[in-house]
């Protein structure tokens, strides 16, 4: 039944997907997509925006209006599209790379301004589609194929960044924890403003097998001994908290959402108008 | 009939919006900032919606977007920030997404002379992305015909699913002209095709007799791909070398076929000229007054004044070049539409630039002394 209700979200004439047997980023596909259904929206109304990566070809393969962009600039598209048709929901996709590294500068701006689009960030710790070179999230002392002698560049956890620059609400979970991810990404769906979900996947492709993490099992079972709940996290003293990554909902607040704070504050239709629109633009202008 | 004085930029604005543009995303930038003050106080007055983004890149993004929600967009830049839209407008051109971009252009490279006049992006308005494409460029050289350009630019990418860019240059944007604003329903306005086909038939990139496929908006029930890979019909990525050369093939034909609906010149002076001054933006306002310095003088001058950029003119200039004894290029860089000039007209005719690039703006006698050297 479940994965029924998967399948009626996908283009199946698309499949088989391009990712690798045993990637992480189909997993997040499937809850991302019985999180829509429970949302009940019609697949008309749904932009599936992403930016280039191995995550971001998940909108191709699903039965929205899909747009996949220029690296990076996921969240930029997709705040022209929520500002412009605020009746639309809006998803952005994207990977580590693609969400914090070259689209850091859109990920924050996006976090302060508050447009109603949910960002899901699928990190894999590493840069999956071009082989494997390290990204911003990568952990300190990894390999990769740019990080030969192991990694030394400090790395960013999205979920403080998200906080830090505004966003609402802000969560981590794992493409191991199904049934809390589900439930994780329907909330960040549901919520009124920008909303950032870390979903921590995994490539054994190109982190793994430079990592000793050959297989996805031992990912898995790699993921399953570093992932615990935000308030077991929390009970940990600084030593034991290095190796291990909270998941849970961080933040959860009411915000004031952009698009609908323009057409309260900015349009105002007894404002006096321009004498030049008043004779050339007396129609209504767009109607979608 | 309106008529008002105000200044090159302004008349962008209201181009805009009478052209039925809904959506401005920008970065400020000297000296194309007005545009984007403008448009924030005028936008909302018609529902329309305006967002400062983070940086060029993002507003290039935002535009598309929009766009592609069936919204004519638009933004505006100057030198180093319409550098950084190159990416996106390698994306409008991929994926044919009506949208413009006005360029007011300052002297380069790099930060350069922001305040200064310059046509430094003659090249850059027609190559500045990556790869093979095509795009449109026009080129105002005054008040009026900026307006009258900025409605032609949105209707150029309406009715060709391509993103035109408008060179304007800093002397246009900020001078103060009388325009004429013809009756509300004089002007021409163009929307794009949208399909007409139940949604399971619709194909995106479908190679239609003009080359334009139908265009469907986000939300409007023809659920679609898009993407910045090269794609098939259905607009699916492909690796498929034959549809590859097919999409590009179209891409050509479309463009062929809607050549000499967007190329606009003037020519003055032509009957019996044997010099010709080629140029466009505001050299072209300096042209008219050598020409009428020239002819004063008993030399029998005519010019040409490109109000399209790309497609290059040059089929127009051919034709009028035959005979000639000289013809000049006068335009405020290094010498880059003399080129595409010398490309047309071939060995028949010599050509010489007229070039001012020190950021102050062209003199008649810059274009006096060149053609005394004929
Ligand atoms: C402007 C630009 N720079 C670089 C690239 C090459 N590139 C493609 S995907 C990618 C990184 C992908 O990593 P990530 O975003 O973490 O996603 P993943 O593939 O791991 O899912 C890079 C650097 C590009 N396409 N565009
Ligand atoms: S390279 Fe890694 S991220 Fe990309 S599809 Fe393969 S396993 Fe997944």
């Amino acid at each position: 039944m479940k994965t029924e209700i998967v399948l009626s979200y996908l283009r199946k004439d698309k499949l088989p997907h391009i990712w690798c047997p045993g990637c992480g980023h189909g997993i997040i596909l499937g809850s991302m997509m019985r999180a829509v259904h429970k949302t009940g929206w019609k697949k008309d109304d749904i932009a599936l925006v992403s930016g280039i990566g191995c995550s971001s070809r998940t909108p191709g393969y699903v039965d929205f209006n899909t747009l996949h962009t220029t690296h990076g600039r996921s969240l930029a598209f997709a705040a022209g599209i929520k500002f412009s048709n605020p009746r639309l929901n809006v998803i952005s996709v994207m990977g580590d790379g693609d969400a914090v590294a070259i689209g850091g500068n859109h990920f924050i701006h996006a976090a302060r301004r508050n447009l109603n689009i949910t960002a899901l960030v699928f990190n894999n710790y590493i840069y999956g589609m071009t082989g494997g070179q390290f990204s911003p999230t990568t952990p300190y002392k990894a390999i990769a194929s740019t990080t030969p002698y192991g990694n030394i560049d400090k790395n960013f956890d999205i979920p403080s960044l998200a906080i830090g620059a505004g966003a609402g609400f802000v969560a981590r979970s794992t493409a191991i924890h199904v049934p809390g991810l589900d439930d994780i990404i329907y909330q960040a769906l549901n919520y009124d403003g920008f909303s950032v979900v870390e979903i921590i996947s995994f490539c054994h492709v190109q982190y793994g097998k430079r990592n000793k993490l050959k297989t996805p099992l031992s990912m898995i079972d790699w993921l399953k001994s570093i992932a615990l709940p935000i308030a077991a996290y929390e009970k940990l003293g600084e030593e034991q908290r290095r190796d291990k990554i909270p998941i849970g909902i961080f933040k959860n607040i009411p915000t004031e959402e952009y698009s609908q704070k323009y057409i309260k504050e900015i349009i105002d239709p007894n404002k006096s108008k321009d004498s030049i629109l008043k004779d050339y633009c007396k129609a209504k202008l767009y109607d979608l | 009939m309106i008529k008002k004085m105000m200044h090159g930029n302004e008349a962008c604005a209201y181009g805009a919006i009478i052209a039925g543009c809904r959506f401005f995303a920008g970065y400020p930038i000297t000296p194309s900032s007005e545009i984007a003050e403008e448009l924030a106080v005028l936008l909302p007055q018609v529902e329309g919606k305006f967002i400062q983004m983070e940086d060029e890149i993002a507003s290039m993004a935002a535009i598309l977007g929009a766009s592609l929600n069936g919204i004519k967009s638009l933004t505006a830049t100057s030198g180093p920030g319409f550098s950084l839209k190159q990416e996106n407008i390698g994306y409008a051109c991929q994926t044919e997404i009506p949208c413009v971009i006005v360029n007011v252009q300052r002297g380069g490279p790099s930060t350069g002379s922001p305040t200064m006049p310059s046509q430094e992006d003659f090249m850059q308005s027609r190559w500045g992305t990556h790869g093979d494409h095509f795009i449109v460029v026009l080129s105002p050289s005054s008040v009026q015909e900026t307006f009258d350009l900025t409605v032609k630019s949105f209707n150029i990418s309406e009715k060709y699913r391509t993103p035109v860019i408008l060179l304007m240059d800093e002397i246009v944007g900020h001078m103060t002209e009388k325009m004429i604003l013809p009756e509300p329903g004089e002007i021409e306005i163009i929307d794009r095709k949208k399909p007409s086909v139940k949604p399971e038939d619709f194909r995106p990139y479908e190679n239609t007799e003009d080359g334009v496929p139908p265009m469907a908006a986000f939300g409007s029930g023809y659920r679609h791909h898009v993407t910045g890979l090269m794609h098939d019909e259905t607009g699916f990525p492909t690796n498929n070398s034959e549809i590859i050369q097919k999409q590009k093939d179209r891409w050509k034909k479309k463009f062929d076929l809607a050549r000499d609906t967007v190329v606009f010149t003037e020519l003055t002076d032509a009957e019996d000229m044997e010099y010709l001054v080629f140029s466009y933006g505001s050299s072209a306002r300096c042209t008219r007054k050598a020409v009428k310095i020239a002819r004063e003088n008993g030399l029998k001058v005519g010019s040409m004044k490109a109000l399209t950029l790309w497609p290059f003119p040059g089929k127009e200039l051919e034709k009028v070049s035959r005979g000639l004894k000289g013809i000049v290029v006068a335009e405020m860089n290094m010498g880059q539409a003399i080129r595409e000039v010398e490309r047309a007209v071939g060995k028949n005719v010599k050509v010489l630039g007229a070039n001012r690039y020190d950021g102050e703006s062209m003199h008649p006698d810059d274009i006096l002394s060149v053609i005394e050297k004929f």
